[in-house]
């Protein structure tokens, strides 16, 4: 029995491998992997936080749990953009901690292959901190986010501040 | 050694039976101390409580335990029955309460996961000794008539004539059995085992009876089953095989002996029928007693309290979503009565629903209360003061998560009372009192509070030394001239103030207090401290019934919602603007009868958008925490109204702890409101008042 659950498990996991999220913020689009999302929720009212850096929004009301969003613009230190019908919110959890992502439109799930991803180049240009590999999609690009390092980078985050 | 899994069930249950059981028998004997004596009554029950514990533990095999609380038995078995007179009391209890102490250590062990693995002969040596010299003291005379109760027949010969067949009737068409049980040696209380055996055995049949016959009472028992095994004679109308079986299922069986006879049957038939009565009786009577207890226990349940916040949560969200509904938007302007009714209703429901669940959480404060006895006898005993303690109120109620936390802070308190209050017996003479200390602990409620105070009739606070105390480690605020006697008092709750010179065992580390105030902040509570020179201090301690549900005033500045503790607000008012003055800080006060109090603008303090930053367009809300006061500028109020506190999520928390906020909750119509944690804001604001003066 324990064999039988082992090998669900395993298609569970199968299934959403090599499976993307893809997403765009302005001209770029971006993926998460699949096993991360939670689920995805039109943009909704707000409550600010006082106190918290500007690209984290505030928080929401999710049936009754609450969880913060972040404006991941703002967070690529991008130009705000007013939401709107298209605006979304992508809610992740990651080690235990649920958080909404904003982002411009939810594009759909891609399968990207493994060996159609490749590391980031080495340039030493802000952003890449954030981003795990680029995946190729026929002609297109797609930026692989690196959930990990966008919720718990915050002492370089500070540094910048200090700056 | 196996792994212990606290979370398993049955290792859950035992733990929490044992915790229980500790407590009791911690109560019952520092009952008897006071009392000066065992009453035969509580004797009885210490006996039955470590017989209760001896045979859990010896279940889960946790053998030092087991054997402790045996030694502890057998103690009290003498006791109870051979009723000695001259017993140094106090020597008992400190070996009853080391003994205690040593389970509780074992079973936190075991709580934690690790393995009990302390050692206990030297305690059992002491018990055991203490128990020999009490014997030669008082040979009683019952003590001769011993020997003809002991398990142990005069020929072992032929344990089998031994037996008290006279018990045993012989239906027609019952046969009769003889079982002879071995169990694995070393597997300990072969009598507790054997009886579990006889107590399932109702099973098969009524009619048995087993040798040794006082496996419970005696435990020499035990010896003799090892020996000998463990005979039992029995008649039933159920086969062979299954007779068998039913031996065979005992835990911890070595072999069984099962022959069916009639060797002995036939002759002593007429005996059997004639006295019936006189042995069975003492079955009949343990028969009767099992099912009383039970029926009272059932009425109870133990419940996670995992489960009932999960419960909490749930009813906190039935009250938000009824809100929703009943208070929709779209029902605005429509004339519907019999919508109306229903909601009625339903709103009627939910808020009983919700007391009950509240009313589910809360616990009285007796068992902390009762818990300090024990701090205050050890420390007495220790310093050579006398000191009795008396406890008002204990049956006042509280929620179950104040509870817990409760009990860390009373205990420095009763600590720093005894240590640093009350006086030595000859100081209290020779200033005329009563050479005993008296401890008052007393809970009641007040309003949606509870105020728990703490009284001793010791020496009070020194006001002078807490000044020059307070000045050496630069902490105090303004010129000493300035304060009043009560703001001195409670300078010994800052952090880093201790006023024993010499560090004790008890008190004195300089934490205390500051852990007392810490915990109370948790728990968004309060203390204030009064003190009469040579009377006594009395600390109160104010804390909310619940933490969970707080009625709440809500606020709007800007677009933002914030909810204020209706407890904590004195009053709301808009201003004149000929009121208002500023400082040449730029620090605004506004004057109430009387009376300065700063201004907190919370649109500029949390840097919200908003349209009002007039004071006199906006209101004003005046908040008292400490005795400390501010006013609020906000645009306008939105009602009050019960909320379910919210904590903020982790990911906030983890980034920052945000100034003045104490979580947030969800209105009617599903938006967020954040509350206000009001002890923090006028803190704050003094604060910077303070270190720009």
């Amino acid at each position: 029995m324990s064999e039988a659950l082992l090998q669900e498990v395993v298609y569970e996991e199968d299934a959403q491998k090599d499976k993307f999220l893809t997403f765009s913020l302005g001209n770029e689009y971006y993926g998460i992997e699949i096993k991360q999302v939670t689920e995805i929720i039109g943009i909704q009212a707000i409550t600010g936080v006082p106190e918290l850096p500007e690209y984290i929004k505030g928080i929401v009301n999710l049936r009754g749990k609450i969880i913060p969003v972040m404006d991941v613009r703002l967070r690529f230190r991008k130009t705000f953009r007013e939401y709107n019908d298209r605006t979304c919110i992508i809610v992740i959890e990651n080690n235990e901690i649920s958080i909404g992502l904003i982002v411009d439109s939810v594009s759909e799930v891609q399968s990207i292959p493994e060996e159609e991803i490749v590391p980031p180049p080495d340039v030493s240009k802000g952003n890449n901190r954030y981003i795990k590999g680029i995946g190729k999609v026929g002609n297109e690009v797609k930026l692989i986010l690196d959930c990990d390092k966008l919720l718990n980078d915050k002492e370089t985050d500070q540094l910048l501040e200090i700056q | 050694m196996y792994e212990y899994d606290a979370n398993d069930p049955i290792f859950e249950m035992y733990i929490f039976e044992s915790t229980q059981l500790i407590e009791q028998l911690e109560k019952n004997i520092l009952n008897c101390e006071i009392g000066n004596g065992f009453t035969s009554e509580a004797i009885n029950e210490i006996f039955r409580i470590m017989h209760t514990l001896k045979g859990s533990s010896a279940m889960m095999r946790f053998a030092s335990i087991t054997t402790l609380s045996h030694a502890f038995e057998d103690l009290f078995s003498y006791l109870r029955d051979e009723k000695p007179q001259q017993i140094n009391f106090s020597i008992l209890c400190d070996l009853s309460l080391d003994a205690l102490d040593f389970i509780k250590v074992e079973i936190h062990k075991i709580k934690q996961g690790d393995s009990p693995d302390g050692d206990a002969s030297e305690l059992i040596e002491s018990i055991n000794s203490y128990l020999e010299r009490i014997k030669n003291i008082s040979p009683s005379p019952s003590n001769i008539a011993a020997p003809e109760q002991s398990p142990i027949p005069p020929n072992p010969e032929n344990p089998l004539l031994e037996l008290p067949l006279n018990s045993i009737i012989l239906h027609p068409g019952a046969r009769l059995y003889k079982a002879i049980i071995h169990f694995v040696e070393d597997c300990g209380m072969e009598n507790v085992r054997a009886y579990q055996i006889i107590h399932n055995l109702v099973e098969l049949t009524e009619e048995f009876s087993y040798l040794p016959k006082d496996i419970l009472d005696n435990h020499d028992s035990a010896d003799y089953i090892r020996e000998h095994g463990f005979q039992v004679l029995l008649t039933s109308d159920k086969p062979y095989q299954e007779v068998y079986d039913y031996f065979s299922r005992s835990s911890y069986l070595k072999s069984v002996e099962l022959e069916e006879g009639s060797i002995l049957a036939e002759p002593s038939r007429e005996q059997f029928a004639v006295n019936v009565d006189s042995d069975v009786n003492s079955m009949n009577v343990k028969d009767k007693q099992e099912p009383q207890r039970t029926a009272v226990q059932s009425n109870i349940i133990s419940v996670h309290v995992s489960k009932l916040d999960r419960l909490m949560d749930l009813v906190g969200e039935l009250v938000i979503s009824e809100a929703t509904v009943t208070q929709n938007p779209d029902l605005k302007g429509l004339d519907l009565d019999n919508f109306q009714k229903a909601s009625r209703q339903l709103r009627k429901i939910s808020e009983e629903l919700q007391d009950l669940v509240m009313s589910i959480r809360m616990v009285p404060v007796a068992t902390t209360f009762h818990k300090m006895r024990r701090i205050v006898r050890d420390m007495s005993k220790k310093l050579d003061k006398e000191v009795d303690i008396e406890i008002i109120g204990e049956e006042t109620e509280v929620d179950k998560n104040i509870i817990d936390q409760l009990s860390d802070p009373i205990m420095h308190l009763v600590r720093n009372a005894i240590d640093h209050g009350i006086e030595s017996p000859e100081e209290r003479l020779t200033s005329g009192k009563k050479p005993n200390g008296k401890i008052t602990m007393e809970a009641r409620n007040s309003g949606g509070d509870v105020l728990i105070i703490l009284k001793d009739d010791g020496k009070g606070m020194d006001k002078e030394k807490i000044i020059m105390i307070a000045k050496e480690r630069g902490l105090l605020e303004k010129s000493e001239s300035e304060m009043t006697d009560k703001e001195i008092y409670n300078l010994v709750v800052l952090p880093g103030f201790s006023t024993k010179n010499i560090v004790s065992e008890y008190s004195g580390r300089g934490v205390g207090m500051d852990v007392v105030l810490q915990k109370l902040r948790d728990m968004s509570g309060a203390i204030t401290i009064d003190s009469i020179p040579s009377q006594g201090a009395s600390i109160t301690m104010k804390i909310p019934l619940t933490l969970a549900i707080i009625d709440g005033m809500n606020i709007r500045v800007g677009a933002s919602c914030y909810t204020i503790p209706t407890a904590s607000i004195q009053e709301s008012f808009r201003p004149m603007d000929s009121d208002i003055i500023t400082d040449p800080d730029g620090n605004e006060m506004i004057m109430v009868r009387g009376r300065c109090y700063p201004i907190l603008r919370l649109h500029e303090f949390y840097d919200v958008e908003t349209a009002i930053i007039d004071c006199a367009k906006g209101i004003l809300i005046m908040v008292e925490q400490d005795d400390k006061s501010l006013c609020i500028l906000a645009d306008e109020l939105l009602g009050q109204q019960q909320v379910v506190v919210k904590t903020l999520p982790n990911y906030i928390k983890k980034y920052k702890k945000i100034d003045g906020l104490a979580g947030c909750t969800l209105l009617g119509d599903g938006s967020i409101s954040l509350i206000l944690d009001v002890a923090e804001l006028v803190g704050k604001r003094s604060k910077v008042l303070a270190s720009r003066t």
